[in-house]
């Protein structure tokens, strides 16, 4: 067992935070690159690029870095640290996950090559209104007319969705869900974009028998002729990309917990700065307690990931302890400064939205409690570093 | 960054494992299984074998008996102890006086008491907390005079625990009563506790129990060799030895074991015929305080594989406030669970109450100790919030 980044890792987040403070130490200009599309700004994009952040979890043959969940978790935080509005997790994390996860070697040298390189933004468009968290697509479905596939059907909200050059969707299709491929100028494609309260951008994507290509190969025997269901890959990814936020939520709620000790050191009312308050500096505390909680369960998580132990539960475990500190750090951060907090032209308040979105993306504290409590009765206690968050070997 | 255990790591856990679950008495271990107290001569009997075997006292210097162990190695001797329901070595003896002795006492206090104290030959007890000198330790009234040869102590101590069973007791008591800081003014005496002019006085508590006591002192007469260190240097041996308590009080391994048991407990109660242990409520209430542990246990991890250099990671004084507050409220889910059984708690004969179900109630009062003693939860929010936020 060892804590302890090593050098290559601590060199990674230097370089990191270096870029990305020098793209956003001042909460101003994240304000005004969010007031515009793409809601995020290119520039940083392509330098975080040229660093080799975008290819990082890629295998070398793929146009990537070969770097694992731990390095993710680095540049994860580090972008929550300055709540980068990049697309990092919802791009490089998640849809990049899943080709690299299910495509033919072609498909991800066609995919994850460009997007390591920046050329290339992709979305994963997997929720469906009316519908939450779900490993499943139901609402958008795939034929097969020719040799073409074709989708139809309606997702949203889609993260990046309208700025996206390649869409990862998910579709039903034989009583199963399987992921396509689909160009952002393909005919039959409706993407309408928005801002969301976080800065970032969604979209509405709907689909009218819009051509796809098929993520993978078929299965089955000859050949193969059926198409594989892909549900456990979407929940995989799904848990890699919780972890890839419970790091990010981690370097937020820690700039949000900063920033609010900061005031907190500065501000005066009645006289005095307000940390002669034992009302307020206990609440600072409390959310302290909240962070490092968070900060060991985002780092295990990421361990587990890196072990090849079951991501999936870690992630639930993850999930759960950084939604309830989020929540709190994020609520309690704007409470301590008092009216400012609320405003847009200070800082604290976009963490608090941040940590809010990040929640609800691929499911809550209560959603993630749900399923560990579907399972507490079958095991007497749980060992971290045990089966099954490490493998037996 | 790596998860696992390394091979050697795991061969030391296996073999402490081994070693407490086949050394140490059943009977010893059903008995703080089964959360009912221990006997003076159970916590003697099991604090002997663990010192012959050399895992009384692994932290001290080894001259006295330590393993040079690592933090890591620590922990794990530790939350094995408390998975194993092994009493763990009296922490006024290996914990408090020992490494203060060990520390700053003389070639002859170390030759004279500190074999006998990691071997529980002497049951120390602790002579801090006063009426009016509680989480403000430094106000103390208790004083020592010197008259020739001897320290004449004159005062009173309170929640002395244990104290019913202790051979001696160390002591923080005023002996510069005009020093400019109340801090500088406390020495710490070592003396007997069958001395003349001490007097205890058992304090009962809400769960029935007698645990902690008062302590007086009438014209106590303490040679003057049983001064501790220098004279009014007192204060920085206590923060020395509070800052020693802290270590290993998140008790992870210990509510593991009282989560463990609720989920059986669970199972053994039904409503409506269904059995406690499916009620989503209550499983979810589980899951809760199960992953809130996994994170304490987490962050437990990453102090000691960050304080190998000696110096304690900021993170440390989360342990004893989250720490504290999972050891309540695995007792209060116990409570929960035995719903009305748990109001048969002094049951005795004639009840077909299981036992689990009457003690729950009596250790989460209890317990509510928890979150007090070793620096109240408040002083450790005070301490967070100044030396780590800088407020």
């Amino acid at each position: 067992m060892d804590f302890q980044y090593d050098s290559e890792q601590n060199d990674l987040r230097e370089a990191v935070r270096g870029l990305l403070q020098r793209a956003y130490g001042d909460p101003e200009v994240r304000r005004r690159t969010v007031a515009a599309d793409p809601g995020f700004d290119e520039k940083t994009w392509a330098r975080l690029a040229e660093m080799g952040v975008l290819g990082l979890p890629f295998a070398e043959e793929d146009g990537g870095m070969g770097a694992g969940p731990i390095e993710v978790g680095i540049v994860a935080e580090e972008m929550g640290r300055v709540i980068a509005p990049e697309p990092f997790v919802e791009s490089v994390v998640l849809a990049g996950g899943l080709v690299a996860a299910v495509g033919t070697a072609a498909q991800r040298q066609a995919v994850l090559g460009p997007l390591s390189e920046g050329a290339t933004v992709l979305a994963f468009a997997h929720a469906e209104p009316g519908t939450r968290w779900s490993t499943t697509a139901r609402g958008v479905t795939a034929t097969e007319d020719g040799g073409t596939w074709r989708l139809t059907g309606v997702k949203e909200p889609v993260l990046h969705g309208a700025r996206a050059d390649v869409l990862v969707v998910s579709a039903a299709v034989d009583g199963g869900t399987a992921l396509y491929l689909v160009r952002g100028d393909a005919e039959g494609l409706t993407r309408t974009g928005y801002p969301t309260h976080d800065g970032t951008r969604a979209a509405n994507v709907t689909l009218a028998g819009t051509p796809a290509e098929l993520l993978g190969e078929l299965s089955g025997e000859g050949g193969g002729t059926a198409v594989a269901d892909r549900s456990a890959d979407v929940e995989r990814a799904q848990a890699l990309a919780r972890i890839a936020y419970g790091n990010e939520a981690v370097g937020a709620m820690d700039t949000a917990l900063t920033t609010t000790a900061e005031y907190l050191r500065t501000r005066k009312q009645f006289g005095v700065t307000l940390n002669r308050f034992q009302a307020l500096t206990f609440r600072a505390a409390d959310m302290y307690v909240s962070l490092e909680l968070a900060r060991s369960t985002a780092l295990w998580a990421s361990m587990v990931a890196d072990a090849g132990g079951d991501v999936v539960a870690a992630a639930d475990r993850a999930r759960l302890q950084t939604s309830r500190a989020g929540r709190h750090i994020g609520k309690e951060a704007i409470q301590l400064h008092g009216g400012i907090g609320v405003t847009a032209e200070y800082s604290v308040g976009h963490y608090t939205s941040r940590l809010t979105a990040i929640d609800h993306v691929l499911g809550d504290g209560d959603w993630a409690a749900d399923r560990l409590a579907a399972r507490v009765d079958g095991y007497p206690t749980v060992d971290p570093l045990g089966a099954p968050y490490t493998r037996a070997d | 960054m790596r998860l696992q255990l390394s091979p050697e790591m795991e061969a030391f856990r296996d073999e402490m494992r081994t070693f407490f679950t086949t050394q140490v008495p059943a009977e010893i271990r059903d008995t703080l299984a089964a959360r009912r107290h221990l006997s003076r001569e159970q916590y003697v009997q099991a604090q002997r074998i663990l010192n012959a075997a050399g895992l009384a006292v692994p932290h001290w210097p080894v001259e006295w008996g330590g393993r040079d162990w690592t933090p890591l190695q620590r922990h794990v001797w530790r939350e094995e102890m408390q998975l194993a329901n092994v009493p763990e070595p009296l922490a006024f003896n290996t914990s408090m006086i020992g490494p203060v002795i060990a520390a700053f006492g003389n070639q002859e206090q170390k030759e004279r008491f500190l074999a006998r104290t990691a071997n529980l030959d002497i049951w120390w007890c602790q002579g801090f907390s006063e009426p009016d000198a509680g989480s403000d330790l430094a106000s103390l009234r208790t004083t020592a005079v010197r008259d020739g040869d001897d320290w004449v102590v004159n005062g009173q101590k309170t929640w002395t625990t244990l104290g019913q069973h202790a051979d001696w007791i160390f002591c923080l008591v005023r002996t510069d009563p005009t020093a400019e800081k109340k801090q500088r003014g406390i020495s710490m005496l070592v003396f007997p506790m069958d001395s003349p002019g001490v007097t205890l006085r058992p304090i009962q508590l809400i769960d029935g129990g007698h645990e902690v006591n008062e302590v007086f002192f009438e014209d106590v007469r303490v040679p003057a060799e049983n001064l501790v260190g220098e004279e009014n240097r007192g204060w920085d041996y206590a923060k020395f030895l509070l800052g020693n308590e802290r270590v290993g009080i998140a008790r992870v391994g210990a509510t593991k074991k009282l989560i463990s048991q609720a989920k059986q407990h669970a199972r053994e109660i039904t409503v409506d015929g269904t059995p406690l242990s499916q009620d989503p409520r209550l499983t979810a209430r589980i899951a809760e305080l199960e992953n809130e542990l996994v994170a304490l246990e987490l962050t437990a991890l990453r102090v000691v594989a960050n304080s190998a250099d000696g110096k304690p990671h900021p993170a440390s004084s989360v342990l004893k406030l989250r720490g504290s507050e999972l050891q309540q409220a695995a007792t209060e889910l116990i409570v929960d669970i035995a719903g009305p059984l748990s109001l048969a708690s002094f049951a005795d004969g004639g009840s077909e109450v299981p036992d689990w179900a009457r003690v729950a109630t009596p250790e989460y009062l209890n317990y509510r100790k928890v979150s007090i003693y070793g620096g109240s939860n408040e002083v450790q929010r005070t301490i967070i919030a100044g030396t780590i936020l800088g407020l």
